[in-house]
C-alpha cells in the first residue's frame, strides 16, 4: 500500500524522466526473457523447416548421406498412385470433419436453452471423448467395430441390419474412421460455439421476436451470423485436423488389416515412408507438399470468409 | 421458457449423451469379462468382474514404467511451457526492443507449419544429442510452443498498466515485476495452458513413436499402441491396459474441468 501511494505521489513530477530512463534499458530484459524460448523454438521448430526443406532435394543413402537430386523426390510424390490415394482419403478426412459442425451447433445451441439444468453434466460427458487419450480410443472403436463381436454389429442387428467388419472393409473403414474423429471432436467444437453464443447480445433476440420471428427465423437471422465468427474458426481448424489425421489412422489400421492401403492419408504414410522404410527425402518433399495444400486451403478459406462471416 | 417444456431438449440432449459415453461404458465392461464372455453373441451385460485383467497388464508389459515416463515427459514439458512462453509472452507484450514485432511473427509462423516438417529433423537433433530412449529426449521439442506463447501473450495485454507502473517506479526491473505482480494476476491463463499442456502431452504419440522404441523408455500412449499389437485378440486385457492409461487424464479433466474449458473458449474467441 505504502509503495503504491508513493508511487501514485511521486508519479507527476518523476513519470517523464524516469520512464525514458527505465524504458530504454527494457531491451536488455525484453532479450533475455524471450531467450530460452526463441532459441528453444528456433533449434527446435524453424531450423528444422528449413532442414527439411533442404532434404526435399537430396536422396539419402544408407550411410545417412544426403545427395542433391534436385527436383526428383516431387516428380515421384506427385505422381506415385500411393500418394494420390492419400491425397484424395485426406480430403474426404477433411471435408467430412465439416459434417461435426452442425452436430455442434446444435448441442451448443440446446445446452445454451434458458433455464436449462444439467447444462455442466452433459457438458462433461460430451468432452470425456476429448480428452481421453487417442489410443485408447482407437482400441475402444476398433473393438466396437469388430466384425464378429462388436457392439455396434450387435445393435444393428436388433434392427435387422446386417453389419460388415467396419474398418477392415475398405469400402467403409474411411468411413468408419470419420465417424470417430467427429465423436472425439463434438464437445470441444460446442464448447467454443457455446463461447460464441453468449457473446450475442439478448436484446437481438428481443427485437426479433417483436418483429414477430418465431424460433427457427431467430437462429437463422440472428444467431447464425453472429456465430459465423466461431463457424469460420472451427472449419479451419476441421480442415487442419482433418488434413493431419495420424493417431486414429495409425492406431486403428493395423499392419495385415485389408483397408489399409485403401485408406491411409497423407500423414500416415509420410510417418512410414519417413520413419519405418527410412526414405527421407521422399518424406521431406511429402511434407512440403502437404503444407502447400494446407497454405492453399487455408488462404481459400479467409477469402471466401469475406462473404459469410459477420464481424459484431 | 418454463421448465416444463424443457424435456424436449433434455431428451435430445441425453440420447447424444448416451452415444457420448455408450463406448467408454462398453469398454469398462468388457474389461470385466473373461475372453469368452467378451466374445459371445449375443452380448453379455453382466460381466464376471474378471480383476486379473487389469493384473495381466501390470504383469506382462512395463505398465508401471511407462506410467512413470509419462508423467515425468507431461511434468516436465507442463512445467518448461508455462515458464519459457509466459516469460517470453510478457516480453511480447509489455516491453519494447528492437525487433520485436518481427520475431514475434516468425514464431507464429510456427503455428501454420505441419507438424511433418519438423519431425525429421527434430529425430535427427535428438540422436545426435544421444538422446534416443531416453527422458530428455522425450520431452525436449514439446518443451517449447508457439501457441502457449501466443495464447500468455493475449491474456498478459488483457492485464491493467497500472500495478506495473508502480512496480516500476519503484525501481523492480522487468524480471522482478513480471515473477511478482504480473505471474500471480495471470493465473487463470497459466492454469489453461497448463491443462491444455497436460493434456497434449499425456496423448502425445507420434513424437514418442518416433524417439522411444524401447518399451521400457516409452510413455502410455506409445505403449498401448504396442500392446494391441501384441494382444490383437485379447479384447478384455486391452480394455483394461487403455482404462488404467487414459483414466489419469480423465479425472484431471473432472477435477480441473472449468479451467480446461475456459482455456478453449478463450482460445477460440481471440
Amino acid at each position: 500500500m505504502s509503495t503504491l501511494g508513493r508511487a501514485v505521489a511521486a508519479e507527476a513530477a518523476a513519470r517523464p524522466a524516469t520512464r525514458r530512463r527505465l524504458r530504454d534499458r527494457d531491451w536488455v530484459w525484453g532479450y533475455a526473457m524471450i531467450a530460452p524460448l526463441v532459441l528453444g523454438l528456433g533449434l527446435f521448430y524453424l531450423w528444422p523447416v528449413a532442414q527439411s526443406v533442404y532434404y526435399s532435394f537430396t536422396e539419402w543413402t544408407l550411410f545417412g548421406d544426403a545427395t542433391w537430386i534436385g527436383l526428383r523426390n516431387y516428380e515421384q510424390v506427385l505422381t506415385d498412385p500411393a500418394n494420390l490415394r492419400a491425397l484424395r482419403n485426406t480430403f474426404v478426412y477433411g471435408g467430412l470433419s465439416l459434417l461435426g459442425i452442425p452436430l455442434s451447433i446444435a448441442v451448443a445451441a440446446l445446452l445454451g436453452t434458458r433455464g436449462l439444468k444439467l447444462v455442466s453434466l452433459y457438458r462433461t460427458l460430451y468432452f470425456l471423448p476429448v480428452v481421453t487419450m487417442p489410443a485408447a480410443v482407437a482400441m475402444i472403436w476398433t473393438w466396437l467395430y469388430n466384425g464378429d463381436y462388436g457392439l455396434v454389429n450387435y445393435l444393428l442387428s436388433l434392427v435387422g441390419v446386417e453389419g460388415t467388419s467396419w474398418i477392415a472393409n475398405p469400402s467403409t473403414a474411411l468411413y468408419a474412421l470419420v465417424a470417430v474423429g467427429v465423436w472425439t471432436q463434438v464437445g470441444y467444437n460446442a464448447v467454443i460455439f457455446m463461447a460464441g453464443l453468449q457473446a450475442i447480445p439478448r436484446h437481438l433476440y428481443e427485437a426479433a421476436s417483436i418483429d414477430g420471428a418465431g424460433r427457427v427465423r431467430q437462429f437463422f437471422r440472428v444467431t447464425l451470423p453472429l456465430l459465423s465468427p466461431s463457424v469460420f474458426f472451427v472449419s479451419v481448424l476441421s480442415v487442419i485436423n482433418g488434413l493431419q489425421m495420424f493417431d486414429l489412422v495409425y492406431l486403428m489400421l493395423r499392419r495385415g488389416n485389408p483397408a489399409r492401403e485403401e485408406t491411409q492419408t497423407i500423414v500416415s504414410l509420410f510417418f512410414s515412408r519417413a520413419f519405418e522404410e527410412g526414405a527421407k527425402g521422399y518424406a521431406a518433399a511429402m511434407a512440403v507438399v502437404l503444407m502447400a495444400i494446407t497454405l492453399v486451403l487455408t488462404v481459400v478459406q479467409f477469402r471466401v470468409q469475406k462473404r459469410w462471416v459477420h464481424y459484431a | 421458457m418454463r421448465n416444463g417444456r424443457l424435456w424436449p431438449v433434455h431428451l435430445v440432449l441425453a440420447v447424444g449423451a448416451a452415444a457420448m459415453v455408450m463406448p467408454f461404458f462398453w469398454q469398462v465392461l468388457t474389461s470385466l469379462k473373461t475372453f469368452t464372455e467378451a466374445t459371445r453373441t449375443p452380448p453379455v451385460w453382466i460381466p464376471s468382474f474378471e480383476w486379473s485383467n487389469f493384473a495381466k497388464v501390470l504383469d506382462e508389459t512395463p505398465f508401471l514404467q511407462q506410467f512413470g515416463n509419462t508423467v515425468v515427459m507431461t511434468a516436465g514439458r507442463t512445467l518448461a511451457q508455462l515458464l519459457f512462453c509466459s516469460l517470453a509472452a510478457y516480453a511480447f507484450a509489455r516491453l519494447r526492443f528492437p525487433g520485436r514485432d518481427v520475431l514475434f511473427i516468425a514464431l507464429l509462423s510456427v503455428l501454420m507449419v505441419p507438424g511433418q516438417l519438423f519431425l525429421i529433423p527434430q529425430y535427427q537433433i535428438v540422436q545426435s544429442l544421444g538422446w534416443l530412449n531416453t527422458l530428455p529426449g522425450l520431452i525436449a521439442p514439446g518443451m517449447f510452443s508457439a501457441f502457449g506463447t501466443f495464447m500468455m501473450r493475449q491474456f498478459f495485454m488483457t492485464l491493467p498498466a497500472e500495478v506495473e507502473e508502480a512496480a516500476r517506479l519503484d525501481g523492480a526491473n522487468p524480471l522482478r515485476i513480471f515473477w511478482s505482480v504480473m505471474l500471480p494476476l495471470a493465473r487463470p491463463g497459466l492454469m489453461a495452458l497448463g491443462v491444455l499442456t497436460v493434456l497434449w502431452s499425456w496423448n502425445d504419440l507420434m513424437w514418442p513413436l518416433i524417439v522411444n522404441t524401447d518399451p521400457e523408455s516409452m510413455p502410455l500412449s506409445a505403449g498401448l499402441s504396442a500392446l494391441q499389437g501384441e494382444h490383437m485378440t485379447d479384447y478384455p486385457v486391452l480394455m483394461a491396459g487403455s482404462l488404467m492409461a487414459s483414466a489419469p487424464v480423465v479425472v484431471l479433466f473432472l477435477v480441473m474441468q472449468r479451467q480446461l474449458i475456459e482455456g478453449i473458449a478463450f482460445t477460440g474467441s481471440k
